[in-house]
């Protein structure tokens, strides 16, 4: 009906196969930039490959690489959970307390009481948005705040010390297995419960179909609301684990425990491929998100830049990873526009 | 072909509000048939498709499939009862894959308890297959053509084993080609025994596909009956068939200099080969079914929307690339179709609304001047014959004020063209004749007016010269005298050319002024 310019994009895009290959598959390019990093930074300083700075990476990026993992949930329906940080906080000062009030205490009754803990917190922010249809920013951003400041008036300017946790407990921060430390196995195997759950079951393709078109969600027999719902407290249950498995990491806890934290989450997240609009990335991309901003600290580290750098960095790779996202998309709307306007 | 139907709509009434939009509709969809359903904008089509998609519940009235008589709640439930709709702009999971799209919540599982995505992906495929569609299973829908998107929805209505299969306009963003795509695979269902409904504008379509035709109008049945007893002449007449009620106060005045001339306006995807003037006093009425992109061209005009190609000018004035801030500056005022959305400020003063276009004009040490702002709000609202409080805000005034406000807050910049968006839907009788009276005194003073609308009584009564547009294009220019409803009807629904000896389409006064 109306001239196009079909042909012109036809032959536009033929020539750039290999890099449309590379952009499209958002693991593949993470892990080769991952790759190109860690082998320029290793010629300029060898010692980036040692046993030790390894181990040191690995644990450094598990605690976000797990709290990712409830985010990417959360932000695949196009929701956001600022509050992360202040229930990790909470949860680890807990799991402190509870080590310090009862001595002997099984380390698996601590873990599974912070899971619960941060269960309830998420489930706060659960109702408050799926059924008080409060928006998850306006939402999460309150109870960041407010589960922070019931966390300072609880602790009241304690501390936790390594001396009062048991050292078996501090063992899951240190020991290893096959080389890799035991944090950064739990967060692998639910990283695998994870990716198969969002992948091999309806109700983790349901989280896509939310994001991706919620009017359409609803007319495909999708109780939204329960699913958001869910979502959230998902996202809380894992900063709970996440608040014990910080005690067990750092074995010193005060009030700040992981203040700061949410916004290099969903940095990761969204540098990992999922669309801050929904639908769209997986948490293999997401954690491997995590995995580049880490890597890419300790390579300024390694590389003596100012620390003052870091956070430029890492703002600068979100800003780059959300414009070729919106890049990508921009270049498919056109195709379809042209696509249908053509007679 | 069986006698029994499949799904049957008996006596069906629905209000919203007071406003009564179905008045006992009667009608039988039958096995292997396509059945078509025609009318006017607002003659109640949509609230139809809607009722039998479970998106409504009827006032009064029963749906009968297989002579039982059902009632469905959720559009779940008519899905589940074989009622399957497929909407004129596709609802799909952009970011899935089209088996995806098609299996969402109820995807097949493996022993396992996976999702069985061999099994989907060969569903899908044997569909695709059978209705001779080259897409692959796993492509996502991101990127796919409406036409293959509404391909999506019908192997989604095929794998809930639709027994009835609803289409409300589904070839108004289709090419031609894709319009005999979709024809065939309507052929293959009609072959499965799958009774069809088919809402449409289009008569060449209608009378190519259907085998059955029913018209409405004002929320009635006014005909119905096999495909062979109609004609597309007697399908207008049914569907306009009303006598011209209100007196609509236009007064002939002798028309002045051109004030606006458009030509070749073109954007891509929307309309093109737009060329016509409108001169002081006039009126000049553009016609059109929903979607013929009336309301874009005046965006387009006004600056809103960014024009392909094509110039734009008023008075001695050419606009390129104009904002509509340029627009207002030569001179152009328009009155847009939504008055919530885009008209009012719902929350201010109707002084407050009036006086957003002319704040300039207010400033006194840089500050907007109380007095002032009163001053001219009070001018122009009397001059609509606003009742009601102007200190009030415009959220609690009836549809009817709201408008009255609207129009004044664009007379205050005392324009040389005002563009009218559907200037009287869903407002009464008595407020309706107000706003055409007032835009028949602006005429008669010099203005020129350009008035959207899809009120055929309103078009011809109230305007000199109506143009009329089908698909993004003008297909007649029509003289006051020459403006019938069957006339506008025929070329709105693309049928000018053939069907009535109109005059070419030039920028040539018409020879009656």
């Amino acid at each position: 009906m109306f001239p196009t310019h079909k042909n012109e994009f036809k032959s536009g895009s033929t020539g750039l196969g290999w890099l449309n290959v590379f952009l499209r598959s958002r693991e593949a390019s993470l892990v080769l930039l991952i790759a190109v990093l860690t082998t320029v930074t290793t010629a300029l300083n060898p010692r980036f490959l040692s046993p030790q700075s390894l181990k040191d990476l690995m644990l450094n990026v598990s605690i976000i690489a797990l709290l990712v993992l409830g985010q990417t949930v959360i932000i695949l329906m196009r929701q956001i959970d600022l509050s992360i940080s202040s229930i990790v906080g909470i949860t680890a000062f807990l799991s402190g307390t509870l080590f310090l009030n009862h001595p002997g205490i099984p380390s698996l009754v601590v873990v599974a009481i912070a899971i619960l803990a941060g269960l309830l917190l998420g489930a706060i922010n659960a109702a408050l948005i799926a059924w008080g249809k409060i928006p998850a920013l306006i939402t999460t951003l309150g109870t960041l705040y407010i589960f922070r400041g019931a966390n300072y008036a609880w602790v009241h300017g304690r501390q936790v010390n390594a001396a009062n946790v048991p050292g078996s407990f501090l063992a899951i921060g240190t020991a290893t297995f096959l080389g890799i430390p035991i944090l950064t196995w739990i967060v692998l195997i639910l990283l695998v419960i994870f990716a198969i759950g969002l992948r091999q079951y309806r109700a983790g393709r349901e989280y896509y179909a939310i994001g991706s078109n919620p009017t359409a969600a609803v007319l495909a027999g999708i109780n939204v609301s329960r699913r958001i719902a869910t979502g959230f407290a998902i996202s809380g249950a894992i900063a709970g684990l996440a608040g014990a498995l910080w005690l067990a990491r750092f074995g010193t806890v005060d009030a700040t425990a992981g203040e700061g934290i949410e916004l290099t989450v969903i940095t990761s997240t969204v540098v990992g491929g999922v669309a801050i609009t929904g639908g769209v990335g997986t948490v293999v991309g997401a954690v491997l998100g995590a995995l580049l901003l880490s890597v890419f600290s300790s390579t300024l580290v390694f590389l003596r830049v100012p620390s003052f750098w870091q956070q430029a960095f890492q703002g600068a790779m979100l800003l780059l990873a959300i414009a070729l996202d919106a890049y990508l998309a921009h270049r498919h709307a056109m195709r379809s526009r042209v696509k249908w306007s053509h007679v | 072909m069986s006698s029994e139907p499949t799904i049957e709509l008996v006596d069906i009434y629905k209000s919203f509000g007071s406003t009564r939009v179905l008045e006992g509709v009667t009608l039988p969809l039958f096995p292997g048939e396509v059945h078509s359903l025609m009318g006017e904008n607002g003659a109640g089509k949509s609230t139809l498709v809607k009722i039998m998609a479970g998106l409504h519940l009827a006032d009064q009235g029963a749906i009968r499939m297989d002579g039982h008589e059902v009632l469905f709640r959720s559009t779940a439930q008519a899905q589940h009862a074989g009622v399957s709709v497929i909407y004129q702009e596709p609802t799909l999971f952009r970011d899935l894959s089209i088996a995806e799209n098609v299996f969402m919540h109820r995807q097949p599982k493996t022993p396992y308890g996976w999702i069985d995505y061999a099994a989907m992906n060969r569903a899908v495929s044997a569909h695709l297959k059978q209705l001779g569609v080259s897409l692959r299973p796993e492509d996502p829908v991101l990127g796919l053509s409406i036409a293959d998107q509404q391909i999506v929805e019908i192997i989604k209505a095929l794998t809930f084993e639709a027994k009835v299969l609803i289409m409300d306009e589904p070839t108004a963003a289709l090419s031609v080609e894709e319009v005999k795509r979709l024809f065939q695979v309507v052929e293959r269902l009609r072959g499965k025994e799958v009774a069809v409904m088919f809402v449409s504008h289009r008569l060449e379509e209608v009378f190519a596909i259907s085998q059955r035709i029913t018209v409405m109008r004002d929320g009635r049945v006014v005909g119905s009956g096999p495909v062979k007893e109609w004609t597309t002449d007697e399908v207008i007449r049914k569907m306009v068939g009303r006598s011209l009620e209100a007196l609509y106060p236009k007064e002939k005045v002798e028309p002045g200099k051109v004030v606006l001339r458009v030509r070749d306006l073109r954007r891509a995807g929307v309309f093109k080969d737009i060329s016509f003037e409108v001169r002081q006093g006039e009126i000049v009425g553009l016609a059109g079914l929903v979607g013929a992109g009336r309301s874009e061209v005046a965006r387009a005009i006004f600056g809103i929307d960014p024009l392909d190609s094509g110039e734009v000018s008023v008075s001695e004035t050419t606009l390129r690339n104009h904002t509509p801030q340029d627009a207002m500056a030569a001179g152009m005022g328009l009155v847009p179709e939504d008055r919530q959305q885009q008209g009012l400020v719902m929350e201010m003063t109707a002084t407050r609304n009036v006086t957003l276009t002319v704040l300039h004009q207010l400033r006194r040490f840089g500050l907007v001047s109380r007095e002032k702002e009163r001053q001219i709000a009070a001018r122009w609202t009397q001059r609509m014959l606003l009742k009601g409080h102007i200190e009030e805000p415009v959220n609690i005034l009836s549809g009817g004020n709201q408008q009255k406000v609207v129009l004044a807050k664009w007379l205050a910049t005392e324009p040389r063209l005002l563009i009218v968006d559907e200037p009287t839907r869903g407002v009464d009788v008595g407020a309706k004749s107000e706003v055409h009276r007032t835009l028949g005194q602006l005429a008669k003073e010099g203005m020129a007016i350009i008035m959207i609308s899809s009120d055929l009584p309103e078009v011809i009564g109230m305007a000199d010269r109506v143009l009329v547009m089908h698909e993004g294009k003008l297909t007649a220019e029509l003289s006051r005298s020459e403006a019938t409803e069957e006339a506008i009807m025929f070329a709105a629904t693309g049928q000018a050319a053939s069907k009535t000896k109109l005059r070419e389409m030039k920028n040539v006064p018409d020879p009656q002024e």
